[in-house]
């Protein structure tokens, strides 16, 4: 790596001296031409950018995003990872992704802050235990550490919870998965960009994707000439800071996806919901865990600085504006106190929005589609942190190889016409 | 918060009434292909602009109305009825039940 090593050594020798720190990654600017153009400064993007240079070799790749590198879900999430999923192609792929933050810390060179403190998701009703024991099973079958508990433990584990019988969901026990727990975002939004951008990939940003070039398609919707769509083959991207050439453009964004695949003539079952979160101001350490429950919309978690985290599900009215509500705090304060009743006296810093694309299965849409040399990694609804860098591995070889590896075959865009939906609504929606 | 004009009840807020996403014409179930049925079923424009969609009233009139919203502004405008003539959904006002939900 060009980059200097990160060091415990090193971090005292530059204090001792006062030395300055150089500049983590170079403000590139965009060239005429790239082998790849990943549309998409978040996890995703900068992942599937590292893992093209580092295990295919290919470096003559621009990430370009419309603001700066981490401004979308990769900044907006609420950190959490997990990888008790419900159906066999999600449990393998959540795990991978799991294997890659474990070792992160070390293979990057940067501290992500990985928290493995243990993931409970709380059963209010006998049909939710019910789907907790059908997704412990499966976790089991597929070596992951995942079981189902009753009340009294889920009180050892997170002790401020209410688990009494006198509350209007009463908690009948939990699905709880040790390996989960929490990954500070930016670090590994920084530790990708500074990887990648050892390894000589471009990371551009305020650079907005206005239109991709195709030829040979049967045209759009809007004109039927444009060499879009089916059949048609990528040329490269025109922004406003220049025209690229690229035989191949990767979309690696969040809330936009639709939009820049219009470009391309490639419509997807996506729509676009706001997700609403919340942190606390900060206390003592109570919370030792991460706590999920379905039945009130929300999950919850204590940082390392002592906030909580709060998430909830989508907003049921698709939309683009990322503005806060009061009917969401209203909510969000409801079904948090109903949870752990002993925290009313703590006040809320501050609410924030981001935008999920909600696919009808409740999985992403990855790999190539009609028009070659473009392909996809979005429709990430809520989930779409936690699975960063196995997506961005899978990404890049399914861009080096030109084929799709096994384990995000399921999530291709054919499966909508082929009708091989992957049905992760039980184990990816909050609020279902 | 979005305040929901229904042509019957008035404006609304729309936690009172059921989202039933944009709104597009069904094909005939028998006369379409495979391809047609899912791109029904599955494939969205999802504009970052004005879309038009359909709302449920369901604690009002109990009636399904289309109206067309800006997703990135939230501003709303002509709300219409199925049968009715006119706004801007009229050539599709009798697919009305078309709705996701």
């Amino acid at each position: 790596m060009a980059n200097a090593k990160y060091s415990a050594a090193g971090l005292f020798i530059r204090g001792a001296r006062k030395k300055t720190w150089p500049r983590v990654w170079r403000e590139a600017e965009p060239k005429k031409a790239y082998d790849v153009v990943i549309v998409g400064g978040g996890v995703h993007g900068l992942a599937t950018a590292y893992y093209l240079a580092s295990n295919h070799g290919i470096t003559n790749v621009a990430v370009v995003d419309k603001a700066y590198l981490g401004s979308g879900g990769s900044g907006r999430n609420t950190a959490i990872v997990r990888s008790n999923y419900l159906t066999p192609e999600g449990v393998a792929f959540y795990d991978r992704s799991l294997d890659l933050y474990n070792t992160m810390s070390t293979d990057l060179n940067l501290n992500v802050m990985f928290s493995e403190r243990g993931h409970m998701t709380l059963a209010h009703t006998d049909s939710a235990l019910r789907t907790m024991n059908w997704r412990a099973e499966v976790n089991k079958l597929q070596g992951i550490d995942s079981s189902v508990i009753g009340p009294q433990e889920v009180k050892r584990e997170a002790p401020s919870l209410d688990v009494s019988a006198n509350t209007r969901y009463p908690i009948l026990g939990a699905l709880y998965h040790p390996p989960g727990g929490t990954i500070r975002h930016d670090a590994v939004v920084w530790a990708y960009a500074r990887a990648a951008d050892s390894y000589g990939v471009d990371l551009i940003q305020k650079c907005e994707v206005l239109d991709i070039t195709c030829e040979g398609g049967e045209g759009s919707e809007s004109d039927s000439a444009d060499g879009k769509g089916a059949g048609g083959k990528v040329t490269g991207v025109k922004t406003n800071l220049g025209d690229i050439s690229a035989p191949i453009v990767v979309n690696c964004t969040a809330g936009w996806a639709s939009t820049i695949s219009d470009m391309a003539g490639v419509k997807l079952p996506i729509t676009t919901h706001p997700l609403q979160a919340a942190v606390t101001e900060p206390v003592k350490t109570f919370l030792p865990t991460v706590v999920v429950s379905g039945s009130l919309h929300v999950y919850v978690s204590q940082t390392d600085r002592g906030e909580l985290v709060f998430g909830a599900s989508v907003d049921p009215v698709a939309t683009y504006d990322m503005r806060g509500t009061l009917a969401f705090t209203e909510e969000l304060a409801g079904h948090v106190l109903e949870l752990m009743p002993g925290i009313s006296k703590m006040r809320l810093l501050r609410q924030w929005a981001g935008l999920c694309d909600m696919t009808p299965d409740y999985s992403p849409v990855m790999g190539h589609t009609q028009v070659g040399g473009y392909l996809v990694d979005v429709g990430w609804g809520t989930y779409g942190f936690k699975a960063g860098p196995v997506s961005g591995e899978q990404m890049a070889e399914a861009i080096a190889t030109e084929s799709m590896p096994e384990l995000i075959a399921p999530f291709t865009l054919s499966r909508f016409t082929e009708g091989t939906l992957v049905g992760e609504k039980g184990a990816a929606a909050v609020g279902h | 918060m979005l305040l929901v004009p229904c042509p019957n009840c008035g404006p609304r807020s729309s936690q009172d009434l059921t989202y039933g996403g944009e709104s597009h014409s069904r094909p005939d179930p028998k006369t379409a292909t495979p391809e047609e049925w899912r791109t029904y079923l599955y494939l969205r424009d999802n504009p970052s602009g004005w879309l038009v969609e359909t709302w449920y009233c369901s604690s009002g009139c109990r009636r399904w109305f289309k109206l067309e919203r800006h997703t990135l502004t939230g501003e709303l405008r002509d709300p219409i009825l199925p049968g009715s003539k006119t706004g801007v959904a009229s050539d599709e006002a009798t697919n009305i039940q078309g709705g996701t939900k």
